[in-house]
């Protein structure tokens, strides 16, 4: 149990070298790939995600963090079952059409992936069809809309509008997030849910599938 | 001299919109007054937050900006037709905010460009996204030259905006800018490079300390206008100061002078 703790403990300073140190050594020590990943890594990244959110980490402490997790998944990959690294839940996200921004978007990608999710990232620029066609092939739980202009905005209503018409708006729940949205704009097109920044989002994400 | 767009008169900022719905137009004229008064060049007037009431509210702001400021105005709307009926009602050659290489925003901005008068911002974003390179921003820079020449604008009038990226997601964001400015500076000459100099500081702490720094740094690279907030003094301070060290105020005179206004203290 102490070696899970001193990875999440190393998890927190980025420090990825010394994390695939010590979960090589604690994957010898006889721990299984399941455990280090929820126990020591996502447990981590839950910590790093509330600390953003409350503003004690900063972007770039973040990502060395999920650098960090990224390069100890890499050893435990072959160790995990299919079943073990199926995640907690299936999201698809992209930045709405007519709208470029990635920067916020990715930030998010990576924060739900830390957190166990399993992500389609459709990149930029996203039709309201494509996302459809995402959700319906690989079966998503949820769906994850960035927009950073007010004249792209819009265009989540529309992109919310066009899921309800494809007939799987029951079946999915919808995240929306970027510079100009906040809540009372989520409530008005409907969405089920808003983050203002990647660490509450990978908490909202998780409180969906709960 | 320093091009400082003035970028306060804008409705995504919530007392700006909250004054546009009420019509206060005593609240928007005391802050464009404070804007020219604190050395603005340009007020950026941008309606489009209040989506449906863009057109209206363009109307009424122009008029109220215009009774309060003797600057230009920078129109600020993906729009041409707000755009078209915008540049109807200035009294001053205006710049327009903005064009990019994104191919529908391009096409529309085309025609309502074509032979007018007026100053344009770049920016160099295209299908693909955000630039990825130095030598990304300045193929894209050249390519918007091009093509804003070949339409009969002139070089003086185009200001590239590069696409200031934040440092917090790539500490070589940085560099990748200051270099291409001073590449687009050189290369494109009479050209001019403007941006939100604010986007560096994204996603770290104390952000007008980096702004401030970055700002110089720009400076020394060539950038000559910016998208910012001229209320902030200290940011205002570290302008006049840099643009005395390269050498571009006669005899420190406008040192001295802000410094005497009790603009600049150390």
């Amino acid at each position: 149990m102490s070696d899970l703790k001193t990875i999440t403990e190393t998890l927190l300073t980025g420090d990825g070298e010394k994390v695939a140190e010590l979960t090589q050594a604690a994957l010898d020590a006889g721990v299984s790939a399941k455990d280090i990943l929820d126990q020591a890594l996502i447990a981590g990244m839950d910590i790093v995600g509330a600390r953003m959110e409350s503003g004690e980490m900063f972007i770039p402490e973040v990502l060395m963090s999920a650098q960090a997790m990224g390069g100890a998944v890499e050893i435990l990959k072959p160790l995990l079952s299919e079943e073990d690294s199926a995640g907690v839940g299936k999201v698809v996200l992209g930045t709405v059409k007519g709208d470029l921004h990635d920067i916020g978007k990715n930030l998010v990608s990576m924060m739900l992936e830390s957190a166990g999710f399993e992500v389609i990232n459709m990149g930029v620029d996203v039709d309201p069809d494509a996302f459809i066609k995402a959700i319906k092939d690989n079966d998503a739980d949820i769906l994850a809309l960035s927009a950073l202009l007010t004249t792209t905005m819009p265009m989540m209503a529309q992109t919310i509008k066009s899921v309800e018409e494809s007939g799987l708006r029951d079946k999915i729940k919808i995240l929306v997030g970027g510079a100009p949205v906040n809540q009372s704009y989520a409530d008005e097109i409907g969405a089920d849910g808003y983050a203002p920044d990647a660490g509450s989002a990978s908490k909202l994400a998780k409180s969906l599938m709960a | 001299m320093f091009t400082v767009i003035g970028e306060r008169i804008n409705t995504t900022l919530k007392k700006v919109q909250a004054a546009v719905a009420d019509r206060d137009d005593a609240y928007i004229k005391d802050d464009v007054k404070k804007q020219t008064e604190a050395g603005a060049t340009y007020i950026d007037v941008n309606a489009g937050a209040r989506i449906g009431h863009e057109e209206a509210d363009m109307r009424w702001l122009l008029k109220v900006v215009q009774e309060a400021t003797d600057l230009p105005l920078c129109l600020d709307s993906p729009d041409p037709a707000i755009l078209e009926m915008a540049y109807g009602m200035v009294d001053k050659t205006p710049m327009v905010n903005s064009i990019s290489l994104e191919k529908e925003r391009f096409d529309a901005m085309i025609p309502f460009l074509k032979g007018k008068e007026c100053k344009i911002i770049a920016l160099c974003m295209d299908d693909s996204g955000m630039p990825k390179s130095f030598e990304d921003i300045v193929a894209r820079a050249k390519s918007i030259v091009q093509e804003l020449e070949n339409i009969g604008m002139k070089r003086e009038d185009i200001f590239i905006d590069p696409l200031i990226q934040p440092m917090s997601v790539d500490s070589q964001n940085g560099m990748m800018v200051m270099k291409a400015v001073k590449t687009i500076m050189t290369e494109i000459e009479g050209v001019h490079t403007t941006g939100g100099l604010s986007n560096i500081s994204y996603g770290l702490p104390q952000r007008k300390i980096i702004n401030r720094n970055f700002l110089v740094m720009m400076m020394a690279h060539g950038f000559d206008a910016a998208i910012m907030d001229p209320l902030d003094k200290d940011i205002m301070a570290v302008l006049r100061t840099s643009e005395m060290l390269k050498g571009e105020d006669n005899f420190c005179m406008n040192y001295l002078k802000a410094v005497r206004a009790g603009n600049i203290k150390a």
